[in-house]
């Protein structure tokens, strides 16, 4: 668990960060998202003091990071950035055995880590382990970015824009399977963004920042359907709020029963791409697999976010 | 060593080419200057011959080989590899025309008698090596291939020296009669070159770095060396050897520690200070290049500030590292020449005995190793720097 408590940060006595209070349990998922100067980079690297905080304290765990020396517990925090930051001078397998190195792992479990690693980012290590960052394209950086912050087993993650440089087809691609190692390995993870679809996609909760004040912290279905002020609602966008919802839930959670024609769609689909999938075929309801239906009708409802 | 690039002309069988021409010009011009110089002895002033006058028909067949090549060279660009054998033929055939025409000239004049390069060898021999520098440069080399090329170079030089056909060439006589000493003078002098390159890393780099970390003491700093640098190196001593003398006869010890108002220690001074701008501009430079996102990263991982400097700010700042010592050695071993003015020993010694004596041939004797030297210095690091950063790229 990752306690923030009253955090603050002071540059010539004005706050870019103003005492920030939040919680993130372990194994979730925490989404920081703002418009740019909103202090949530800065509330980012306060919690692995690469900026000290002025006052408040940040706990991982129970234990005041204050009381850690910075590097020491950097090397038990993932940190991934937008531009990656991979050594160009270093290959692949050296940039991701970088925090194990310090940390002086033996060299065979150095080996072994970083090979589980590249597998699990589907870079075979055979062809990958030895090539230099310039021989790889964006996507693949990305991954060794990430499994470089992950290297170490860390129980914190913290990430600043990580698909930042990636096109938008692979950077969808990159968030899903970044939720997935997540799920699988049961890191906590706060992440930085400015693109609300990816905070909605990823996060467990999200933070709304603004002029260093944290405007409401709270799950995605709250934030979208009870927005704490109008700078909440606006920043969420008012007129993707139905399909931000219809993200959130797969067609599971709508199935009746009943028939209708056409191939079954399968039950994890996200309600939005089945409203999609109506919209674009001109069908009142779909076909669900393992049986029953979801209807345009159910989905309208559930796009207005329960509200009577 | 002037490296003359490719200008992109297009490839055709009778094409103009600029370097080709400039050689051409310079080589042609040449001919009609002395080629030797014969004095039958080192005093008295000499008779300047051509070739042909030297050597007879066996010059003149010389010259026409010479004379084909370069017009080849100006009519047309051949393949680089091609051009660096042309040129390099031409500067060995020119070194062997020498070492014949001053073994028969000397044949009749005794021991005393003094055969010496003159202006047309230097002339011809200067445009044969601007065909090779063309052409080696032109070919793009992997940088295994240099240091091949390179260190063909050197031992094809070396072996035209031991084996003996220059023997009889004014230069080579002085060596004969001074070998030991040139032996002592060439530690010497390599040992001044490369102390004070030490020197100026082992106190340019931690400078460097503190600069790159606080970048108000920039301004000041680099102003001083920037001055210092700028300083004759004649006014230097004029202002060191009082100086440093005064240290040495009233500061106990210092006298003990080797300071001295003359001899190596001023001279390894100039060459230091002369050495600081080069190496601490580079660290700086170099080390303002590595991208935020690197250091930010490098720190988010964990590494301590001196991790940080040595496993990524030093390792990708060593090219620019590299080129700044190859400046300060090319610098230092043309610099240490003047160490000889001040008793501080090197190839100094024979110029400026060589000068009061005015005997040209000892102030060849330290000339000619000494721009060997640093152009093998200058080539040796070039292909360094090119391999870093083939490796880095």
């Amino acid at each position: 668990m990752i306690e923030v408590e009253r955090l603050t940060r002071l540059y010539d006595g004005r706050a870019v960060v103003d005492d920030v209070t939040l919680t993130v349990d372990r194994g979730k998922i925490a989404a920081l998202v703002g418009t740019s100067g909103s202090g949530k980079t800065t509330l980012l690297r306060m919690i692995n003091r690469l900026v000290e905080p002025s006052s408040g304290r940040v706990r991982i765990a129970g234990e005041d990071t204050a009381a850690i020396p910075p590097h020491l517990l950097r090397r038990r925090i993932g940190y991934a950035i937008q531009d990656h930051g991979l050594f160009p001078h270093r290959t692949v397998a050296q940039n991701i055995a970088t925090v194990p190195g310090l940390l002086g792992w033996p060299r065979r479990d150095i080996a072994a880590r970083v090979d589980e690693l590249l597998t699990l980012f589907q870079l075979p290590p055979a062809e990958f382990a030895g090539r230099y960052p310039h021989q790889l394209s964006g996507g693949q950086q990305q991954r060794v970015g990430v499994a470089r912050a992950l290297a170490a087993r860390p129980e914190l993650l913290l990430m600043d824009e990580p698909f930042g440089a990636l096109d938008p087809v692979i950077r969808a691609r990159a968030r899903d399977d970044l939720r997935a190692i997540q799920r699988e390995l049961g890191t906590t993870l706060i992440v930085v963004t400015h693109d609300m679809g990816e905070a909605f996609a990823l996060g467990d909760t999200i933070a709304v920042m603004d002029g260093g004040g944290l405007l409401q912290y709270a799950p995605p279905r709250e934030i979208l359907t009870r927005p704490a002020s109008d700078f909440v609602r606006d920043l969420v966008g008012a007129a993707d709020r139905p399909f931000h919802l219809l993200a959130l839930e797969p067609v599971a959670a709508l199935v009746q029963p009943g028939e209708a024609p056409g191939a079954p769609v399968p039950r994890d689909l996200s309600q939005r791409d089945a409203l999609s999938l109506c919209l674009w075929r001109g069908l009142a309801a779909l076909p669900v697999a393992g049986g029953g239906v979801v209807t345009l009708a159910a989905l309208e409802r559930a796009a207005q976010g329960g509200r009577p | 060593m002037t490296t003359l690039r490719a200008t992109g002309l297009p490839r055709r069988a009778v094409a103009p080419d600029l370097p080709g021409a400039v050689a051409a010009l310079i080589g042609l011009g040449g001919m009609a200057l002395p080629f030797v110089q014969f004095r039958p002895n080192r005093i008295v002033a000499g008779e300047a011959l051509t070739l042909p006058a030297a050597l007879g028909a066996r010059g003149t067949a010389v010259l026409a080989g010479l004379a084909a090549v370069l017009l080849l060279a100006a009519l047309g660009r051949q393949r680089p590899a091609l051009r660096l054998a042309l040129g390099a033929a031409a500067g060995l055939g020119l070194t062997l025309a020498l070492g014949a025409a001053a073994t028969a000239l000397s044949a009749g004049g005794g021991t005393l008698a003094r055969v010496s390069p003159a202006a047309g060898f230097w002339t011809m021999l200067l445009a044969a090596l601007l065909l090779a520098a063309d052409g080696a440069a032109r070919l793009e080399a992997r940088p295994a291939l240099r240091w091949l090329l390179l260190a063909a170079g050197v031992a094809a030089v070396a072996a035209l020296l031991r084996s003996g056909v220059l023997a009889d060439v004014s230069v080579l006589r002085e060596y004969a009669a001074r070998a030991p000493q040139f032996r002592a003078e060439a530690v010497r002098h390599l040992r001044l070159a490369f102390a004070s390159l030490g020197a100026a890393l082992a106190i340019g780099l931690p400078l460097g770095i503190a600069l790159h970390l606080q970048r108000g003491l920039r301004p000041a700093v680099l102003g001083v060396l920037d001055v210092v640098q700028t300083i004759p190196s004649l006014a230097l001593f004029g202002v060191m050897i009082p100086a440093l003398g005064w240290v040495a006869a009233h500061v106990p010890g210092a006298a003990a520690a080797g300071i001295a108002g003359i001899g190596v220690f001023p001279a390894l001074v100039a060459l230091f200070l002369y050495s600081l701008l080069p190496v601490v501009a580079n660290t700086v430079v170099g080390l303002d290049a590595v991208p935020a996102p690197l250091r930010e990263a490098a720190a988010g991982l964990g590494m301590t500030r001196g991790q940080v400097l040595r496993q990524v700010m030093i390792p990708l700042t060593l090219p620019v590292l590299l080129a700044a010592v190859r400046i300060v050695l090319v610098q230092n071993i043309g610099l240490a020449v003047i160490a000889g003015l001040i008793g501080g020993g090197g190839f100094g010694a024979f110029v400026f005995q060589g000068l009061n004596q005015t005997a040209m041939d000892l102030i060849l004797l330290g000339a000619l190793p000494t721009i060997a030297l640093a152009l093998v210095a200058g080539v040796a690091l070039d292909i360094a720097v090119a391999q870093l950063r083939r490796g880095a790229a």
